[in-house]
């Protein structure tokens, strides 16, 4: 069963296709933000690479965030229309549980986090279980010296990953115990959406399209804001 | 490819609060328009809210373009293109429409068009009246946009006028508002006119007798001075004396215009096209100076992606498609002739 993975909620867009062989093709991009350019030519992209036809593709795979309204609604708009075209199921994963994915190594507490803006970050604790990585409690968003302030009382040994928490390396790089990674783990990865989705495929844990939301954590901003005029 | 009157197209539009899906055979036959509007999500702010909007369009858009492609009653292999509006409009709402058209392109390997929503709203006129000849000089009013615009050919366009400062929508939204009147202000001033006296208060027409720009801010700033003024006054008539000043300045300056560049009809375009008041005026208008006024159904005027699909149809003959690296532009401009 191939797998097509699509990955938008941080400034990276990624794309891989994969199976029971692993990743078989793979791209990403962290340029400037495009991810309504990028994201469809990189899908014909990886299929080229990967020598797979669309038609071919049995589930997509979908991060759902929580990150980047306007990246994760342009990945969620663009898998469920292929979904649906090609009659097939989805799996979503939370980009959360994509940055802690490949921290499974470790025997600490792994902080996974996504740069929420605004002065804050996306941010679930996960633990090392046998082929991956459990999280302990729904993601949530929450100001970088609370973090830090949860990381002090529980004194616990931890590895933070994520852009949210190299966003704020000055108060979550200095503390006890807690190790910041600073290079790699950045971003979620697609390949890590199609490894994580693989299992899943095989226990059939499958959603229509249209019960795949995304995670936004936040309300939105309730201000009218009267239509560009560009005829002005 | 060959673009002819067999063209099967699949059009999204997803530029405001509409989300919006179009089957379109050939640029005018509509096989199927879906449109599923946001209204009574944006109703309590009494605008749209761009955050709410790109949340609802996400939602919804999947759903819609399934729709549309079952009521037109086509199925894989059935489309022999995908468009979508890439701009003007709110970044956020188009992008949602962009790459699901895009992704559809990649799944049917289809080419992809990309519309510019002015033109679109251009196009309406052409859904419902094939055989419709340019020259024609094109009102477009909408919440976002005023502007008068001689149609020369297919893609070849004049600007003759636009607003100095609000859209024509934009002011029945504002006025409708302190009026207490609701969301959307075109459809409740429309109504509230209905029961009022045009003559009541003699609100300025600005600068009706010079050129074909428009201005409206100076009018709303009367109806609030008014309104202050006279707190007793009645809202149905302030609407209604309103509404008569806007429909006024758009019919003197359109039928100006019309004569101007010598064009054989006028077409109405865009959300304030559905505005009763306009609609009768321009057609007595047309009447008095013996020129053809094509007004489309209001389901035509408001945002909807047949007008896409039409538009779409004619930018494919004549320019091609669009790559697939194709982004939303919120502030999208049309080209015009100098
Ligand atoms: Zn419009």
């Amino acid at each position: 069963m191939l797998i097509l993975g699509i990955e938008t909620a941080t400034p990276q867009v990624g794309v891989a296709i994969g199976g029971h062989e692993g990743v078989l093709a793979s791209f990403h991009s962290t340029r400037d933000r495009r991810h309504a350019e990028t994201l469809a030519p990189a899908i014909g992209f990886v299929c080229e690479q990967a020598r797979v036809e669309l038609s071919e593709i049995g589930v997509v795979a979908v991060d759902t965030g929580p990150g980047l309204f306007t990246g994760l609604r342009v990945g969620l708009a663009t898998a469920k229309v292929i979904a649906n075209a090609l009659r097939v199921p989805m799996i979503g994963v939370s980009s959360l549980d994509l940055v802690a994915f490949p921290a499974r190594w470790t025997d600490r507490l792994i902080v996974s986090t996504v740069d929420a803006r605004r002065g804050e970050v996306f941010y679930a604790f996960y633990r090392r279980v046998p082929g991956g990585v459990q999280r302990l409690a729904p993601p949530s968003v929450v100001g970088p010296g609370e973090l830090a302030d949860q990381l002090v009382a529980l004194g616990e040994d931890a590895l933070i990953v994520g852009d949210g928490g190299q966003r704020h390396e000055g108060i979550l790089g200095d503390i006890q115990g807690v190790e910041l990674a600073r290079e790699g783990f950045r971003f979620p990865g697609a390949g890590a959406l199609v490894e994580l989705a693989h299992p899943r495929a095989l226990r059939e844990e499958f959603v229509p399209a249209w019960e795949i939301t995304p995670t936004y954590l936040r309300e939105p901003d309730a201000q009218p804001n009267w239509q560009q005029r560009p005829d002005r | 490819m060959a673009v002819d009157e067999g063209t099967v197209i699949l059009a999204i539009e997803t530029s405001c609060d509409e989300t919006a899906a179009a089957v379109v055979v050939g640029g005018t036959e509509v096989r199927s328009n879906v449109v599923s509007s946001q209204v009574d999500l944006h109703d309590r702010y009494g605008g749209v809210v761009p955050e709410i909007a790109g949340r609802a369009h996400e939602a919804r858009i999947a759903s819609v373009v399934a729709e549309a492609l079952v009521a037109a009653g086509v199925d894989d292999g059935g489309v022999d293109a995908v468009a979508a509006t890439v701009g003007p409009g709110l970044m956020g709402s188009l992008l949602v429409g962009v790459s699901s058209a895009k992704a559809l392109s990649l799944v049917w390997d289809v080419p992809f068009v990309g519309v510019n929503h002015l033109e679109a709203h251009f196009y309406a006129a052409f859904l419902e009246e094939p055989e419709l000849q340019p020259p024609l000089v094109m009102l477009l009013v909408s919440g976002g946009h005023t502007m008068l615009v001689s149609f020369e050919d297919h893609g070849r366009y004049r600007l003759l006028g636009s607003t100095q400062d609000d859209a024509a929508g934009e002011a029945f939204d504002k006025v409708a508002r302190y009026l207490g009147l609701g969301y959307p202000g075109g459809p409740a001033i429309d109504a509230a006119a209905a029961r009022g006296d045009s003559e009541a208060v003699a609100f300025p027409r600005a600068m009706v007798r010079e050129g074909l720009d428009f201005s409206f801010s100076g009018l709303k700033t009367a109806v609030i001075n008014h309104v202050r003024a006279n707190p007793e006054v009645s809202t149905e008539d302030v609407a209604a004396s309103f509404q008569a000043a806007v429909v006024d300045v758009l019919v003197t300056k359109t039928v100006r215009a019309a004569r101007r560049v010598g064009a054989g009809g006028i077409c109405l375009a865009g959300g304030v096209a559905a505005n009763t008041q306009l609609r009768a005026d321009l057609l007595d208008a047309g009447e008095r100076e013996n020129m053809a006024v094509h007004l489309p159904g209001r389901v035509m005027c408001t945002d909807n992606a047949a007008m896409v699909g039409s538009a779409a149809w004619w930018r494919l003959r004549s320019e091609g498609p669009d790559p697939l690296d194709t982004g939303a532009d919120p502030s999208l401009r049309l080209d015009f002739v100098e």
